[in-house]
């Protein structure tokens, strides 16, 4: 129906009795509002339910059980020439500590006056993590001086009986299971009543590196923490200045022409290059033609710089556009040259933008696995990478990557790794977007 | 308008600062300026006025060349200051700017504060030797732009934070501070209230002591009032140039008649 077909004289009416034709309208406006408000709730539901179900699976990654044992650095096991030779104390292999820790274990039971039936000493020692040898070697190696002294030590528990107080494990479910007998947990549960075994916070989580498939109890993020910050370094130093450039040489200086218009059409479409594309570009580029190492953060972070180049640039080129037009001519026509008035009075106002595109680019870059596993980065690490820039060429993994890692294994203790791993990563991403919101509220200009 | 006092005015002794000769100006396929010539006086106010789209501003801005910032935008003719043809080869823009300083038809201060504005230019171009001399530039711009009592209490102030009015009169305190030669304004009172406009105004006539000034305006009053000659742009064309008070008073063409009578425009 259009106007026209009114003509002739309209009925008269009141403006107090709303008309068919309002009403209608009035209704679909009303519907409108409620399938928006529909939209909106449902994704915040569905963010809310994905938040809460990785709180709900991750917070036990960074509870862990410890168990406190007074161990003998005996010093006919560990060091037999009893000359105090740290190499010659080197030469015992965490294997060797076993018997110790089985000694320390024995003698809290007796002090505690525990009694098992049908448990034997070897495995009452189990309870404690294999981890736990290594922790005590590391320890006598650091400290040789120590040996033949009676030291206290928390020692990890073993995942099964960490997933015992996490309630992942029961006596029924220690009935069938090989790792772990309900013997061995009911010396758990008397040793948390006697005050030796306890769960607290879980500074390793954090600072660990990786662990073998026995050793959840063992696994944190520590090489994987390194590798991402590694790379996030490198793709800043990187990505940055080559992205900036890039946008004022395209929006400020660049003649316009069919060239140009080119090569803006493809950094669009860079942008919404798949990312395992990058992955196999790396791949071939820096790994198989350059020689760069298998694994390291260089060739990652080199990936990722030219994943996030086309954020930056676009991101940048959108923050100069913005830049009024009469501050240009206002710096030209004080005689300023073209670059004065780009790097006096442009660049300034619109680097909260470019800041701000920036931190959204590494936040994506962040969180990037695809690539990474092309290149590598999937491997098992255990060692610390060195201090950079040595450090950039030495294997590493990266906190997405290590996430897609321990959700193979499977032991669940690794699940619930996977889970708090999750969890440390959307910290570091909240990180840097508040990062970015709190720069752009405090450096944006109005005019 | 006081007719008697534009027929005084005399400006035939001043020497020629800006000659321009059959100057055409090619936006794209658009023929914007249609063979311009004009003579422009030194230390005298010329107004260039006309309807809007007749290439009064599109010829403003080639006598700094801020036409080049355009890509499509051609320039063909003769411009000579003091005789030094400005689209020669060997000419750099940025120089020549130095010596037009131009004024902007909206106040467009730095968001930088008022002293930095003001210092801007003598700072890139290296006028003052040390703080002290950059101090006195500032303060003597200030000063000619009528704007030094009102903020000499906040230097540091943005001077974005102005009012319109003392916006465009730090605009013009930029543009001295640099100390041109010729000052070009486009519109500088089109977003001024009455007020403002009358000290701006004021200022110009004080300005032409020292510059030659050109300015592009709507306002036929205004021209009247600040100017000593009057060119009369129409469709791309230099219909007439000559005696403010001439053009005024007694107009040779009957467009410029008809203009100044608000028949057409």
């Amino acid at each position: 129906m259009t106007d026209a077909a009114h003509s002739g004289s309209p009925p008269r009416s009141s403006i107090l009795t709303p008309d068919a034709r309002t009403r209608k309208r009035n209704a679909a406006e009303a519907r409108f509002k409620y399938y928006g408000l529909t939209a909106v709730c449902l994704g915040l539901l569905a963010l809310v339910v994905l938040l809460v179900s990785i709180a709900i699976n991750g917070a036990g990654a960074f509870r862990q059980t410890y168990i406190t044992l007074d161990v003998p650095l005996s010093a006919e096991v560990l060091d037999p020439e009893g000359n105090r030779n740290p190499a010659d104390i080197a030469r015992v292999i965490s294997f060797g500590y076993d018997a110790l820790i089985e000694d320390a274990m024995e003698a809290k039971m007796a002090e505690a006056g525990i009694s098992i039936d049908g448990l034997d000493a070897g495995d009452a020692a189990d309870i404690v993590s294999s981890e736990a040898s290594a922790q005590v070697r590391y320890f006598v190696l650091a400290n040789p001086e120590e040996v033949g002294t009676v030291r206290e030590f928390d020692l990890l528990a073993n995942g099964r009986i960490d997933a015992f107080f996490k309630g992942r494990v029961t006596m029924a479910s220690a009935e069938r299971d090989s790792n772990v007998s309900p013997e061995q947990l009911r010396l758990a549960e008397a040793l948390k009543e006697d005050g030796a075994l306890v769960q607290r916070f879980n500074w390793n989580f954090i600072t660990n590196p990786d662990a073998s498939d026995q050793r959840p109890e063992a696994a944190g993020l520590g090489v994987a923490i390194l590798g991402s910050a590694y790379m996030m370094l490198i793709v800043l130093v990187l990505a940055l200045p080559i992205g900036v450039a890039a946008s004022i040489y395209l929006e400020e200086f660049a003649p316009k022409n069919r060239f140009t218009d080119i090569i803006e059409v493809n950094i669009s479409n860079l942008a919404a290059v798949p990312s395992i594309v990058f992955g196999i570009l790396g791949l071939a580029i820096f790994i198989n033609w350059a020689g760069l190492p298998q694994s390291a953060p260089i060739v990652g972070g080199l990936v990722l710089t030219l994943m996030t180049l086309p954020t930056i640039i676009i991101s940048t080129r959108a923050s100069l556009k913005s830049v009024p037009p009469s501050i240009r001519a206002a710096a030209l026509g004080v005689g300023a040259s073209k670059m004065q008035s780009v790097f006096h009075h442009v660049l300034p106002l619109a680097a909260p933008g470019i800041l701000t595109g920036t931190i959204i680019g590494l936040a994506q870059a962040l969180g990037e696995t695809a690539p990474l596993l092309l290149i590598g980065m999937v491997a098992f690490v255990r060692e610390f990478p060195d201090a950079p820039p040595d450090g950039f060429f030495d294997p590493a993994s990266a906190l997405p990557v290590q996430i897609y890692n321990w959700t193979q294994r499977a032991d669940p203790a690794f699940v619930e790794r996977a889970s708090g791993a999750i969890i440390v990563l959307l910290v570091f991403l909240a990180i840097m977007n508040t990062l970015a919101i709190v720069l752009r509220r405090r450096f944006e200009r109005r005019w | 308008m006081n007719d008697m006092r534009l027929i005084e005015r005399d400006s035939t002794m001043k020497d020629t600062k800006i000659s321009a000769r059959g100057v055409q100006v090619w936006y794209g396929d658009t023929h914007a300026i249609k063979d311009v010539s004009v003579e422009i006086a030194d230390k005298t106010v010329t107004a260039f006025i006309g309807p809007s789209g007749c290439g009064k501003s599109t010829f403003l801005r080639c006598l700094n060349r801020m036409n080049d910032t355009i890509d499509v935008a051609r320039v063909e003719g003769d411009i000579r200051i003091d005789g030094e043809d400005i689209y020669d080869r060997k000419v750099d823009p940025v120089q020549l700017r130095a010596k037009v300083g131009m004024v902007f038809q909206k106040p467009n201060p730095f968001p930088k504060s008022i002293y930095d504005n003001v210092a801007y230019g003598p700072k890139i171009h290296g006028l003052a030797k040390d703080r002290a001399d950059l101090d006195g530039i500032v303060e003597r711009a200030l000063r000619r732009a009528a704007l030094w009592e009102e903020v000499k209490d906040r230097l540091s102030a943005a001077g974005t934070g102005l009012s319109g009015g003392q916006q465009q009169r730090l605009c013009i305190a930029r543009a001295v501070a640099t100390e041109p030669e010729v000052l070009l304004m486009d519109e500088p009172c089109s977003a001024l209230d009455p007020i403002a406009t009358g000290q701006v105004e004021e200022l110009i006539d004080e300005l032409k002591e020292n510059y030659s000034v050109v300015i592009v305006t709507h306002s036929m009053q205004q021209a009247a009032r600040v100017s000593q000659k009057t060119a009369f742009f129409h469709l791309g064309d230099l219909v007439e140039y000559g005696e403010t008070g001439q053009i005024f008073t007694n107009p040779q063409d009957r467009r410029t008649e008809s203009y100044i009578t608000g028949r057409i425009g």
